[in-house]
């Protein structure tokens, strides 16, 4: 498993790609700096995926999923995690090719590995979108999910993005050989000072585990569910001219809101205060929201053309 | 006689759909070339995870030219018909002749078409097929408009023959056809040409790719068992998976690994779900020990290290996935071995559907039902209840939550740990049979008991909510219920009134509804005021006899409706869903002959499907005693065997034209013929015959009904036959001689009674 090509580090897997991604053209965006369940809710691909302007980005999104806490014991599963997500729209027609030469830049050689595409259609009930596509298979192992978008916050995207979710710690983990993710060098495992990824984030997971499943103040996260929701609503339903006589419709703070309810829906879930029939409606909410996003930001974007 | 050879190439094609996309291909291409008129030999299609190809031989090289005349208005008619007649065959009138007709001269013209080259239409045919084709789902890419599974990168489209090959100039959405492909996408990835489908196949084979589907299955099948061969091993058949796996491969290499001691324990059925699902894997068992101890990876790729790296990450993968596997087994057998109850307790939250309750309450009507049913099965009722109550725990397991595939095989190896019976232990796992229609029908009478019940909870349950199955939508499955029924009744020679058991079974659900919702409103009326109100109010609003039962709950309470005790709150409460009940009560009767409609249509389906014509199944279910399906079925098929003898088809008619006459005759004089038919009236030798034949069959038929024995029964009503023949071809029924008229009638009647013993021969066709 081992040759001179193999990153060494986990943040090295991810320097690689983005130096990667950034050679192939791409704007290396920064994380955004909201809680969110997945890289797809950065702005950057869930908004840009929507209107006819080119578009190109990568970038790391930290991705919390409450549910999936297990107190750091777990070999792999994280209540907080690392994606990295490359949108490019129009989708190229060889991006098939550019993304096989993401995983060589990463050490892993489709002429000694098994990478296969395999049918996985996305779908997102919370934001209204999906897309057809595949996740990508290395030796047996799901290592990345492959999209096309069709459909944002019931939108028809057009022209199509093409959408690659590397989800990191298992990619790294398999590319580095570690059997357990708080196990995984995080930095140079021969700087001065060695990190594993457990240094960085093990006694983390125990404190949002802890609160994610017994702590959270539910009265609170309903509290706050109702008042992004009923902001996100405010400002879509703002006049789009202000005080000054500018027209400046507000998609993305609009946004931020729907970002904000779907977040403390998840954390909500992961207290179990959620019945199986009231879940389908807290969706239909968010899904609401987005759509609303969604549609501001379509009219914005074609009074801009 | 040109050959055509097309190849679609793509991003990677979902395995599940290339077999149907093969079909498609071949169809819309054949038929369109057809039906612009080319003929064609043969012609065969193939799929790759990456291209769908399709060769056409024998391709005739030009549609026909073809010639039609048409007939147009008289010489002598307005101009302005002929210049109506000119512009529809686009000619002109020098084109025309004028010919001697019925009517006189007339004009008439010759239309010819040319015939086109097949290139032309081949271009135009598959245009059409790429824009059309019925993908199961499909998508637009990059900025374009065309719709194709995944994005389709290049068309092949050659048409061949002695002389050479051309490409077919065609362009679709920018991709312009050419001879070229690739093949596999690491091994040979350079583009080649090509020149006819033999050169294809074999350029694609120097390049790392087969073809042929079925090629690859047999490739896959022949390495895998020889790697398990090698061990001692032999591979777990698996159709589906070896279409799915051949579906997701270009160059097939086989790939065998072993399980780690650590898992070995784990059920089999748990490891085979497990890899198969999760990883794609073949199964490889070891005969010796009857385990499951290896598996067979399929990648896609030969590599210099001979597959050590991939096997060695797959390996890894499986571990992983073993040791949740593992974690959930052994989570579950510690809840199993303390008895499930946190499992019952659990399904209590788990909705089956919202208006039919939760799991748990469904759990809790089987349960009732299967006790009921118990002794008609000859199975043992505390048994029955106890198997029903367990059969469906596992739905709650950490297992069946991962792999819902495994509900009832987990249910049987936790019900065991539990130290339940086997008997028990069998209904968890069994109780959904039989799904498919060739599926093995359970026969250990407690699961035939708990299997009936929980089809027969299905069925009433989605009746009363009225979610019956129309045209082809059938979301809950409830034709396959009724099969179901109609199965385990049938194949296990089980009688039992089937309308019985179904009011039974409405008795048990609306008995549920009632005690959850006065508990549930006798909560409500403590707490809220306003709902007791309007409570009492509804009440009000009802007949007398509620109004006076009402007034005496809450006489106590001097001129207040307030409720204030717990004892009042659930008197009211009872009143107000005891009303509910008796509705509901009411109503069942309907909704169960509607029910059994439904399950007759479907028996009649079962049936058909066994050679017996609907008619027939009419003819019987019209009888008495038709909600007994072994009966029903017993009767058709002894009047079936009848009805294909010549004797059978000829009684058929004289009991109908006796009905007839008979029928005919009542409605004239308004009286009903059915007594007092006497032999000493009787005037001729064939009526005498028709008397004494009677007096032999009657009572053969109806001892034979009695004792069940439907083809004696049969034997005895075909023995009327000649007797009946005889009458009708000498005798006049309906004479002037009123007193031989009536009695003739009143013979007749016992001709048609004889019938009814057996089936309503009236509905009986032909």
């Amino acid at each position: 498993m081992t040759s001179p090509n193999r990153p060494r580090s986990f943040q090295e897997v991810i320097l690689r790609l983005q130096s990667y991604w950034a050679a192939q053209g791409c704007a290396i965006l920064q994380p955004y700096d909201m809680e969110v369940g997945a890289g797809t809710f950065h702005p950057a691909t869930t908004l840009r995926a929507l209107g006819g302007r080119a578009w190109a980005a990568a970038y790391v999104q930290p991705s919390r999923r409450p549910t999936d806490g297990r107190y750091g014991e777990n070999p792999n599963r994280l209540q907080h995690y690392y994606q990295y997500q490359v949108i490019i729209k129009p989708s190229p027609p060889g991006l098939q090719d550019l993304y096989l030469g993401s995983l060589r830049a990463i050490g892993l050689d489709p002429m000694v590995h098994d990478v296969r595409f395999v049918e996985d259609d996305w779908e997102s009930p919370t934001l209204g979108a999906w897309g057809l596509g595949w996740e990508v298979w290395c030796d047996g192992m799901e290592v990345s999910q492959f999209t096309y978008f069709q459909q944002v916050g019931g939108h028809d995207c057009r022209p199509v993005s093409g959408e690659l979710t590397y989800g990191l710690e298992r990619l790294a983990m398999y590319v580095l050989g570690v059997e357990h993710v708080m196990d995984m060098p995080f930095n140079d495992p021969d700087a001065a000072i060695p990190l594993t990824y457990g240094d960085v984030f093990r006694q983390t997971e125990r404190e949002y585990s802890r609160w994610n499943f017994d702590q959270a103040d539910t009265q609170m996260l309903f509290d706050h569910f109702k008042d992004a929701e009923a902001e996100c609503a405010r400002i879509l339903a703002a006049d789009p001219v202000d005080g000054a006589g500018r027209t400046i419709p507000m998609a993305h703070p609009a946004y931020d809101q729907a970002i904000k309810a779907s977040h403390i829906f998840n954390l909500l879930d992961a207290r179990g205060v959620i019945s199986v029939t009231e879940r389908q409606a807290y969706i239909g909410r968010v899904r609401a929201l987005a759509k609303g996003c969604a549609d501001l930001f379509v009219t914005t974007e074609e009074a801009r053309t | 006689m040109p050959d055509l050879l097309i190849e679609l190439f793509s991003e990677e094609i979902p395995a599940r759909m290339q077999a149907r996309a093969r079909q498609d291909l071949k169809r819309l291409v054949t038929d369109g070339l057809v039906g612009a008129g080319l003929t064609y030999a043969s012609a065969g299609a193939f799929s790759t995870p990456r291209r769908l190809v399709l060769t056409v031989e024998g391709l005739t090289a030009n549609s026909p030219t073809t010639r039609e005349e048409r007939k147009g208005p008289r010489t002598d008619a307005p101009d302005a018909a002929l210049e109506g007649f000119l512009r529809s065959t686009g000619l002109t009138r020098d084109q025309l002749t004028a010919r001697d007709d019925k009517k006189g001269q007339v004009w008439f013209a010759v239309i010819e078409r040319a015939g086109r080259p097949a290139s032309d239409i081949v271009a135009e045919v598959l245009d059409s097929t790429i824009r059309n084709f019925p993908w199961p789902r499909s998508m637009r890419w990059g900025a374009g408009t065309l719709r194709w599974v995944r994005p389709l990168h290049s068309i092949l489209c050659l048409l061949s023959d002695e002389a050479g090959s051309t490409v077919v100039p065609l362009t679709v959405e920018g991709i312009a056809a050419g001879n070229t492909t690739r093949g596999h996408r690491f091994l040979s990835p350079d583009a080649f040409t090509v020149t006819g489908f033999d050169d294809y196949a074999a350029k694609l084979r120097r390049a790392h790719v087969i073809l042929d589907s079925h090629e690859r299955e047999d490739a896959i099948r022949q390495a895998a068992g020889n790697l398990a061969f090698a061990r001692g091993w032999e591979i777990v058949a698996d159709d589906a998976l070896l279409a799915e796996v051949a579906g997701l491969v270009e160059w097939p290499v086989p790939l065998m690994g072993v399980i780690e001691q650590r898992f070995l324990d784990l059920p089999p059925e748990v490891l085979q779900t497990s890899m198969k699902e999760h990883q794609k894997f073949f199964s490889a068992r070891n005969p010796k020990t009857g385990r499951i101890e290896g598996f067979v990876t399929v990648a896609n790729i030969e590599t210099p290290d001979d597959g050590a790296t991939i096997l060695a990450g797959n390996q890894r993968v499986l571990a992983a996935r073993l040791s949740d596997a593992a974690f959930f087994w052994q989570n579950d057998l510690r809840e199993a071995k303390a008895g499930m109850q946190a499992w019952a307790e659990g399904l209590k939250s788990v909705t089956f559907h919202n208006k039919l309750g939760s799991q748990a309450d469904r759990i809790e009507r089987i349960a009732a039902l299967a006790r009921e049913i118990a002794p008609l099965v000859g199975a043992d009722p505390d048994q029955a209840e106890q198997a029903a109550r367990l059969a469906k725990l596992d739905l709650r397991s950490a297992m069946v939550g991962e792999f819902p595939e495994l509900q009832g095989t987990m249910g049987r190896y936790y019900a065991l740990a539990a130290g339940e019976a086997d008997a028990v232990a069998d209904a968890a796992r069994d109780h959904y049979s039989p799904l498919g229609p060739s599926d093995d029908v359970p026969t250990a009478p407690v699961l035939v008991a708990v299997a009936l019940a929980d089809k027969i909870d299905t069925l009433t349950g989605f009746w009363a909510i009225d979610e019956k199955p129309t045209g082809s939508k059938d979301p809950f499955a409830l034709r396959r219920a009724a099969l179901g029924v109609i199965r385990l009744a049938l194949e296990n020679n089980t009688r039992f009134t089937l309308r019985d058991i179904l009011f039974e079974a409405r008795g048990i659900s609306i008995g549920q509804e009632y005690k959850s919702g006065v508990k549930e409103l006798t909560q409500k009326l403590l707490k809220d005021y306003e709902a007791a109100e309007a409570t009492i109010a509804e009440l009000n609003a009802l007949d007398e006899g509620e109004v006076w039962h009402l007034n005496q709950i809450l006489e106590k309470q001097e001129n207040t409706t307030r409720i204030v005790s717990i004892e009042q709150a659930r008197q009211v409460a009872e009143a107000y869903f005891g009303r509910f009940s008796f509705v509901e009560n009411q109503a069942s009767r309907l909704l169960i002959d509607d029910l059994l409609s439904f399950l007759h249509d479907r028996l009649k389906v079962y049936l058909r499907d066994q050679g017996i014509r609907h008619d027939i199944i009419d003819a019987v279910l019209a009888q008495p005693g038709n909600d007994d399906l072994v009966l029903v079925a017993r009767r058709a098929t002894a009047l079936n065997a009848m009805l294909q003898t010549d004797d059978g088809k000829n009684l058929t008619q004289g009991l109908k034209r006796a009905g007839n006459i008979l029928a005919q005759a009542e409605e004239k004089d308004g009286v009903e013929y059915s007594f007092g038919a006497d032999a000493k009236f009787a005037e001729t030798e064939q009526e005498r015959a028709l008397f004494a034949a009677l007096e032999t069959a009657e009572p053969a038929i109806k001892q034979a009904i009695a004792t069940e024995d439907f083809p004696a029964a049969m034997t005895a009503i075909a023995h009327l036959r000649a007797p009946i023949d005889a009458f009708f071809d000498t005798v006049q029924v309906n004479t002037d001689h009123q007193i031989v008229r009536r009695n003739r009638l009143n013979l007749l009647h016992r001709i048609r009674a004889a019938g009814r013993q057996i089936a309503d021969f009236t509905k009986v066709e032909g």
